[in-house]
């Protein structure tokens, strides 16, 4: 049994390794002063300055930021309305409705990019930010419908229907009783649905046209013209904010204990 | 919601039966060519390498994670919230960054080749990039996160005192993960093999980052088809067998008595 426990406790350690040593790696090098080489030559903050500066790069984030920002509203007002209609349809349509609702998380992202693109050309919409931020919200809906729904289903239903009975409008009795109950996770949701939209490649990839770069496909055009200190610098930098929007989804989930 | 995903995949669905126009578009005559396409050896050999890569690296993950997520179930309570947020973090850091990550480590001039020739294992550096290894190792890191949730969920709600009885009946550490542990989570490796499974058989970034020219995986094939040759209803009859094999997973899923949102949370 000891010895089971040990190797177990090994593994695990090997596993976490696996996870994060690439990810510090390339941190560590953002700051080696070679260009060229593998082997640590000295520190600098020399690849942080050159991003800074870097017009294109600086007007990528900017639409990355508009794109999540909308996506994210329009996929929250949806998603949770989806989330509310679906509790209240009868169990039998209702598992045919949340399945249909859900497919979009379990076919593969490439499928959704090709079908939106198809759909843009084919009803002549110009690829542009808004077909992006429609491809967003498409895949961010369902996200934030789950998410929603979790906390939906835990919910004392007695709550609502003691509402009711006092004289309060269904509407009255959402809006005051329900809605403030769902308010955490409404947040994580929304926290989820900005990092997903501010991260996205695929979809982005197929529904962007000229002029709509987002920072992940400016990421994609560096990556693939090489390996770059300044990628490097980049990517600690996209690590750190992701890591910052999951510390403010904790606090959030935290503060409702 | 309806418009924007039912309508574009019904879409995709009639311009997979559509003809090639000769300007790269789409012409409306009905055909079943492009399917018969799907059968030319070339293609094949592209879904023969993404299903292989796929169900390797399902089982990587489930080899590889079965040991963490067991080892978290049974850490104190306090501590399992901490070793399931360090599982999180990396699937939470965009996927670009970390494929990048290994595209610095493996390439010639990389961390790993440095490394082995500095420490004297080997004079010459090795092409380690741009290859299926690549792509699996790749694939391996991206969803490992995707293995460990359920199946953390799955041990969390294992009985131990059944696992005691099989030690207290003298069986050997092999027949009790074997006959005991691992039938009683089934649920949670199923729902972890299908997490795995779908992103790795549908992946893009990974195998074009990662992979070489010659390592084309049908996420690839479909965007090629799709931006590169302009054959659209190629690429459609494509994914929509991709799409279809996919759907065969999650149903099989469905068979083992599982829900869709519970799939997807992972708990």
């Amino acid at each position: 049994m000891n010895r089971g426990r040990i190797w177990l406790r090994s593994a695990s350690l090997a596993n976490l390794l696996f996870l994060y040593l690439p990810i510090a790696v390339l941190i560590l090098f953002s700051f080696n002063a070679s260009r060229l080489s593998a082997t640590w030559q000295g520190g600098t903050f020399r690849w942080y300055l050159v991003l800074v500066e870097d017009q294109a790069l600086l007007a990528a984030v900017h639409n990355s930021l508009v794109v999540a920002a909308v996506s994210t509203f329009l996929a929250t007002v949806l998603g949770v309305s989806a989330a509310v209609g679906l509790e209240r349809l009868p169990a039998g349509r209702r598992w045919t409705v949340e399945g249909a609702l859900l497919l979009p998380l379990v076919i593969p992202e490439v499928m959704l990019g090709v079908a939106l693109l198809l759909f843009f050309v084919m009803i002549k919409v110009p690829l542009s930010l808004v077909t992006v931020t429609i491809g967003h919200t498409v895949w961010n809906v369902p996200i934030v419908a789950v998410i929603v729904q979790a906390r939906l289903q835990k919910l004392d239903s007695r709550l609502v229907e003691a509402a009711l009975d006092l004289g309060a409008t269904p509407w009255q009795a959402f809006r005051r009783v329900t809605l403030p109950l769902l308010t955490p996770a409404i947040i994580g949701a929304v926290l989820m649905a900005f990092t997903l939209s501010l991260d996205d490649f695929i979809v982005t990839f197929f529904t962007a046209g000229p002029g709509s770069t987002t920072l992940p496909l400016k990421v994609y055009s560096m990556i693939k013209s090489g390996v770059s200190p300044e990628i490097n610098a980049l990517s600690a930098m996209l690590v750190l904010i992701s890591m910052a929007l999951i510390g403010l989804s904790l606090l959030v989930q935290r503060q409702r204990h | 919601m309806g418009i924007f995903f039912f309508i574009p995949l019904l879409i995709v669905l009639a311009v997979s039966f559509a003809s090639r126009g000769t300007d790269g578009g789409v012409e409306w005559t009905f055909s079943l060519t492009n399917y018969a396409h799907l059968a030319d050896p070339l293609y094949f050999r592209i879904y023969g390498r993404s299903i292989a890569l796929a169900l390797a690296t399902t089982a990587l993950c489930l080899l590889l994670g079965f040991p963490l997520a067991y080892s978290i179930a049974r850490a104190p309570i306090r501590w399992q919230g901490i070793w399931l947020l360090l599982v999180m973090i990396p699937f939470w850091t965009n996927f670009l960054v970390r494929t990048y990550a290994w595209m610095f480590i493996l390439r010639t001039e990389g961390l790993m080749n440095t490394l082995l020739i500095n420490l004297g294992v080997m004079t010459q550096p090795i092409e380690l990039l741009y290859s299926d290894w690549a792509i699996l190792i790749g694939l391996v890191y991206g969803y490992l996160p995707f293995m460990v949730l359920p199946l953390y969920a799955a041990t969390e709600r294992l009985d131990l005192s059944v696992v005691e009885a099989a030690w207290d009946l003298y069986a050997t550490g092999w027949s009790v993960f074997w006959r005991v542990i691992l039938p009683l989570t089934k649920p949670g490796v199923i729902a972890g093999c299908i997490l795995v499974f779908i992103p790795s058989l549908g992946a893009f970034i990974t195998p074009d980052l990662l992979g070489g020219a010659k390592t084309m995986m049908v996420g690839n094939l479909i965007q090629h088809e799709y931006l590169v040759m302009r054959d659209w209803p190629l690429g459609s009859a494509i994914s929509f067998s991709l799409m279809a094999l996919v759907l065969l997973a999650v149903m099989a899923y469905f068979k083992t008595d599982g829900r869709l949102d519970r799939l997807e949370r992972g708990v």
